[in-house]
């Protein structure tokens, strides 16, 4: 019987199997930042044990970095402290650090794929849940604790129980004005948080094929908001194309043997997968989130659901619950939701082709009055690619503001928060209670109704804005 | 690793669905670098609010956390179980858990018992109705006591074993040191590497 991509990924990575225990599996990457890692040094130190693969080992600055003024001290007593803990760390044990400031610093997940570190067929790990970005190449990537940050440290392998696996289907086409975030949130409202739970996703279908790679990682990135493990997508000329000619991407000959090799690792036409689930990409439109988990999502064009439409009895008092703390009212058009804060960033949203979407609707237009709008590239390589195309400024000129990359207003942990209270339009992935700063309300969007959230003040999508014709006539 | 053989201690009813990691623990106690002294942390947002379970007296001292389905969601965070367990939570029952959270809890010490949606419904209403009374748990029997009940738990034989004996995950790994340097012997050398740091 033929097997999926990712038990061929996995399959190729034992290490070690025996019966009745996890397989031991290598691990071709290791990313690591100052969140999750300091705790594992310090019980390498206690036990006297080096770093078996520095050179499979690469470190960022992300969660606790400013997006403004980097080039002075961080002012947080704490974060200055978990950052200076991993430049001690990587220097300690020799390990390739991006720090603040530096040209390649940025998230986790942005600096691996732009460098061609990550590549089909690999195994990525990092001690961060959207590890599973990574594959959107074909590689089996996912987040782990930081006590397996360790393992990996002083062992490169992690003892793994295999992953069920699921086949994501999407068939037809995106319509226009529809990205890859509206699908994957459609994804997780259909299937819910917990639906992929066990499982490995891979994504497949027309639609899906269609998908640039920066499309292809937002996908991915997600998949862990619908409980997956990780989530993948079929190596292809998409993938070959976005890793050729990156630093350490395989070049002449190896390149020929590099990409005959990535081409086996696709799932078999006789495979089967333990769990299917199919959904017609021409009827999506863009999609946002209401309530507080991922999974609590609908069409922009719907309204706030009553809770007492959900038959489960869990789900309605959750419905509930998200409404109290969204200060929502069953029945309100979501069109109507008014924010004060627009989020652009984040490794779900922060690429290049995110910036690019979202300039493109913002272009010539003014940002709504009471709306604050903050633009934070995923990588300082990103933020120097969108200044060399003028992106920063379409953004300070409608009234955005352009910050240096980290991971920002996704999480509260550095200086961009939102208030108590304040309401924002974020391009990130998680939209839990007190994600944004304590009190703050996240509705989860994509780049382009980000955008046309920022022009109108309430939940739009570019469809919505007045022709810029309009405006000049 | 501390092992784990039966615990006694009073029963928290916390009933939620979904409790994710961002409630368990809030990121803002991510910053630290320490491994110990997260109990302030936990669940920090809900204890604010005077009528949060474990802000009741009668359960304040509790050691065995019983929660919805959907425990340990979201951000892989690993703080979620010290948090847990600085606070003196040993066991957590739950009728489903994340699977991060239930791997990083097995590594932990913390025992992530999962039990039927009826029999965690059972244990919430009596602990509801009795504050601080005491739940037993016994893991090599999985068998959870309190009041009248007597339920079932899963947990996969794996973890038990480890739990059960306290075994770290690295010392179990390096007996195969040598079948992790062959593996190395053999690996495409078409695959990256990131190489050392610039001096
Ligand atoms: S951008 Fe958000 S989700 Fe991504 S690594 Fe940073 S904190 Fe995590």
């Amino acid at each position: 019987m033929g097997r999926t991509m990712a038990e061929k990924v996995w399959d190729a990575h034992v290490v070690h199997r025996a019966e009745g225990e996890p397989d031991l599996l290598y691990i071709d990457m290791h990313l690591i930042h100052e969140v999750t890692s300091p705790q594992a040094f310090e019980g390498l130190r206690q036990a006297g044990r080096p770093v078996r693969r520095p050179d499979l080992t690469l470190a960022t600055e992300d969660h606790n970095v400013p997006t403004l003024d980097i080039d002075r001290p961080i002012a947080d007593a704490t974060s200055r402290k978990q950052v200076e803990t991993l430049r001690a760390n990587c220097a300690e044990f020799g390990i390739r650090l991006y720090p603040m400031g530096d040209a390649e610093q940025g998230i986790v997940h942005v600096v691996g794929p732009q460098r061609g570190l990550t590549q089909p067929g690999m195994t990525i790990v990092c001690g961060d849940s959207h590890t599973s970005t990574h594959g959107a190449f074909g590689a089996l990537a996912f987040g782990i604790g930081t006590s397996e940050v360790e393992h990996v440290l002083a062992t490169q392998t992690l003892p793994l129980r295999p992953f069920k696996t699921m086949a994501i289907t999407v068939t037809g086409e995106l319509p226009h004005g529809v990205s890859s975030k509206d699908l994957i949130l459609a994804v997780i409202a259909k299937i819910g948080t917990g639906g992929g739970q066990g499982y490995v996703l891979e994504y497949r279908g027309e639609a899906i094929r269609a998908l640039s790679m920066e499309a292809r990682m937002t996908i991915c990135n997600m998949s862990i908001e619908a409980g997956a493990r990780a989530g993948m997508i079929a190596p292809d000329q998409t993938t070959f194309d976005y890793i050729k000619g990156r630093e350490h991407a395989p070049t002449g000959v190896d390149w020929d043997a590099a990409v005959e090799r990535w081409t086996g690792f696709v799932t078999d036409d006789d495979a089967v997968f333990d769990a299917e689930v199919v959904i017609d990409g021409s009827a999506l439109t863009p999609f946002v989130t209401w309530g507080t988990n991922p999974g609590q999502g609908a069409p922009l064009s719907a309204s706030v659901p009553d809770p007492e439409s959900f038959a489960d009895e869990g789900e309605r008092q959750a419905a509930q619950r998200a409404l109290a703390y969204m200060d929502l009212e069953a029945g309100t058009r979501l069109r109507d939701i008014r924010v004060d804060t627009v989020f652009l960033g984040s490794c779900t949203n922060g690429r290049i082709e995110d910036l690019r979407a979202a300039a493109d609707v913002v272009r010539g237009r003014t940002i709504d009055p009471k709306v604050r709008m903050l633009v934070v590239p995923g990588s300082m390589r990103v933020k120097a690619q969108a200044e060399r195309e003028g992106l920063d400024k379409v953004f300070t000129d409608f009234g955005a503001e352009w910050r240096s990359a980290g991971c920002s207003m996704c999480l509260g942990m550095n200086p961009d928060q939102l208030k108590p209270g304040e309401r924002c339009a974020s391009t990130s992935n998680r939209n839990f209670e007190g994600r944004q700063g304590k009190g703050g309300r996240t509705h989860l969007v994509s780049p382009v109704v980000a955008a046309a959230t920022a022009v109108r003040g309430t939940l739009s999508a570019p469809a919505d804005l007045e022709p810029l014709s309009a405006l000049v006539g | 690793m501390k092992a784990f053989s039966t615990h006694t201690g009073v029963g928290i009813p916390l009933r939620r669905s979904n409790v994710d990691t961002d409630q368990i623990i809030p990121a803002v106690y991510l910053k630290r670098i320490s491994r110990t002294g997260f109990e302030d942390g936990l669940f920090a947002a809900w204890r604010a609010d005077p009528a949060f379970v474990l802000n009741d007296e009668a359960y304040r001292a509790g050691s065995v956390l019983v929660a919805g389905p959907d425990f340990g969601t979201g951000s892989s965070r690993e703080h979620a179980v010290w948090a847990l367990m600085d606070y003196g939570i040993r066991v957590v029952i739950s009728p489903r858990f994340a699977d991060i959270f239930r791997g990083n809890a097995g590594k932990g010490g913390l025992l992530a018992a999962q039990v039927t949606s009826d029999d965690d419904e059972l244990l919430l209403k009596w602990l509801e109705n009795h504050p601080g009374d005491s739940v037993s748990v016994d893991l090599a029997e999985q068998r959870i006591t309190c009041g009248p009940l007597s339920i079932a738990f899963q947990i996969d034989p794996y973890t038990k074993w480890r739990l059960l004996e306290g075994l770290d995950d690295i010392a179990l790994t390096l007996r195969h040191a040598d079948s992790i340097t062959q593996f190395e012997a053999t690996r495409s050398a078409l695959l990256p590497a990131v190489g050392a740091p610039e001096a």
